[in-house]
């Protein structure tokens, strides 16, 4: 078992893909969704798959907040970073992303004062000590992230800082998930539940999918023993004909999610009518906006943002990557034209899409290596 | 922008904004904990906490702590780069 030996219990990883080859019922084929980029990172750098049987497959989620990003929203962050006067910061993973004629590291290139920050808190310090200039931070991110943002604007408002407005681009994970489970495209059996998220959601949030879509779903760790281990309590539920949320992180997931970050995200932000989604097209409510009480803070009020909808390139197959119809060796310019080095698609930018993971561990095809 | 990092609470610097001092992978860096004021008690000096985009995310154990530190120092690129974005960070 290549990979096992670096598990934090090379032991308990063995006995786990026993215990899994057990109980697996061997005319049954399993689909199983992986929902957080995370996960999909830890799966084939730990070569977790490898340690499946053949019928049980991960099928790669939605749950990496750079890859859904759509182009004309990348398009909009860059027209601001054009406009004269303005510091346009971004976390380091968005700096490589295609717009449709430029990347912001492109604008950054040709003279936009293009910065990358770790924090949002970052950008709001770089605002004090630049009060002749506008600063603009391009907030992306699931729940996870939501808060942050969340906090950082409650800071601007309190300090009064009004050079400082944000481009919101925070999206939720419940819609997507939806969407996924009413389209007849993939069938899924089962969930591992995105384990960072429901820190600050919960593990409630999940419990539609078992009760409406009667399917299971486990939130998990980030450990290739904590994949394992949710990957069998999944395939017990299904064996066993339950379907139920189940919490393999429940060391630090608590069911009810962290009331703090829920009620700053619900001062703060409030949900769109629709967001449009790399791959998933227009859902509604899926994606949270400024406040009305936050107006003044947000970059869309502030200036004029082209909002202009762009088709993916041609070549571009992040849509059925994200969706789970097609795995990324099979988009056809996989490893060729799209290069974690020269990305043509999102999936390609960031080290959670799952195109990048593949590339990154020579996940070239199909074939997996034989136990 | 993904990682969460865990680091330990030195001290409190900031009541107000609720920001503290944590030691992260050898460095220290300044991150808000108010996500943390649940309940009676926020994050205090000796605690482990994830750390999310210069913002504590959750507590954890110690024991979590070091395996989620190794398993992030085992990835390699994606965590050096992260990490090279926390060092740049100065949080006030
Ligand atoms: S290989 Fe590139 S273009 Fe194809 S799906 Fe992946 S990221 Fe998109």
């Amino acid at each position: 078992m290549r990979f096992v030996d670096e598990f934090r219990d090379a032991e308990l990883g063995r006995a786990l893909a026993e215990e899994i080859h057990a109980t697996v019922e061997p005319e049954r084929h399993y689909k199983i969704m992986e929902v957080c980029g995370g996960h999909t990172h830890a799966i084939y750098k730990y070569g977790v798959d490898d340690l499946l049987p053949s019928n049980v497959e991960f099928v790669h989620g939605p749950g990496c907040p750079v890859c859904v990003i759509p182009m004309g929203r990348v398009d909009d962050g860059i027209a601001l970073a054009h406009e004269p006067g303005v510091i346009f910061t971004c976390f380091g993973d968005m700096l490589r992303v295609p717009g449709s004629t430029e990347t912001l590291l492109d604008a950054k290139a040709q003279g936009a004062d293009v910065r990358i920050v770790y924090s949002p808190l970052d950008a709001l310090r770089i605002a004090k000590e630049n009060p002749d200039r506008e600063i603009v931070f391009f907030a992306i991110g699931f729940e996870t992230t939501a808060p942050s943002t969340a906090l950082t604007l409650r800071r601007a408002k309190a300090e009064g800082a009004r050079n400082f407005s944000v481009i919101c681009s925070h999206v939720t994970i419940v819609p997507p998930l939806r969407a996924l489970l009413e389209s007849p495209e993939v069938r899924l059996d089962g969930f591992i539940g995105p384990g960072h998220v429901a820190t600050v959601i919960g593990a409630r949030p999940f419990q539609f999918i078992p009760e409406q879509y009667g399917k299971p779903l486990a939130i998990s760790g980030f450990e290739p023993l904590d994949v394992l281990q949710s990957v069998l309590m999944v395939l017990r539920q299904l064996v066993e004909a339950r379907a139920e949320v189940e919490n393999q992180y429940a060391r630090v997931v608590p069911w009810e999610g962290n009331p703090r970050a829920l009620e700053i995200m619900d001062e703060v932000f409030t949900l769109r009518d629709r967001f449009e989604w790399r791959g998933l097209g227009f859902i509604s409510e899926s994606a949270l906006r400024l406040s009305d009480d936050y107006a003044e803070w947000d970059a869309e009020e502030r200036f004029a943002v082209p909002d202009v909808r762009v088709a993916d390139p041609k070549a571009c197959q992040c849509g059925e990557v994200l969706r789970g119809v097609i795995k990324p060796w099979e988009c056809k310019v996989f490893g060729t034209a799209c290069t974690p080095e020269r990305p043509i698609g999102t999936c390609m930018v960031s080290s959670e899409g799952a195109c990048a993971a593949y590339y990154n561990y020579g996940r070239f095809a199909r074939e997996r290596e034989v136990l | 922008m993904c990682l969460a990092i865990p680091g330990q609470i030195v001290e409190v610097v900031d009541e107000v904004n609720r920001l503290a001092t944590v030691e992260v992978a050898g460095v220290r860096r300044t991150v808000n904990i108010a996500l943390l004021d649940v309940g009676e008690t926020g994050a205090a000096p000796g605690d482990w906490v994830l750390i999310h985009v210069g913002f504590a995310l959750s507590k954890v154990d110690e024991d979590e702590a070091r395996a989620t530190l190794r398993l992030l120092e085992q990835m390699g690129a994606d965590y050096e780069q992260e990490l090279e974005e926390l060092k740049a960070s100065v949080i006030e």
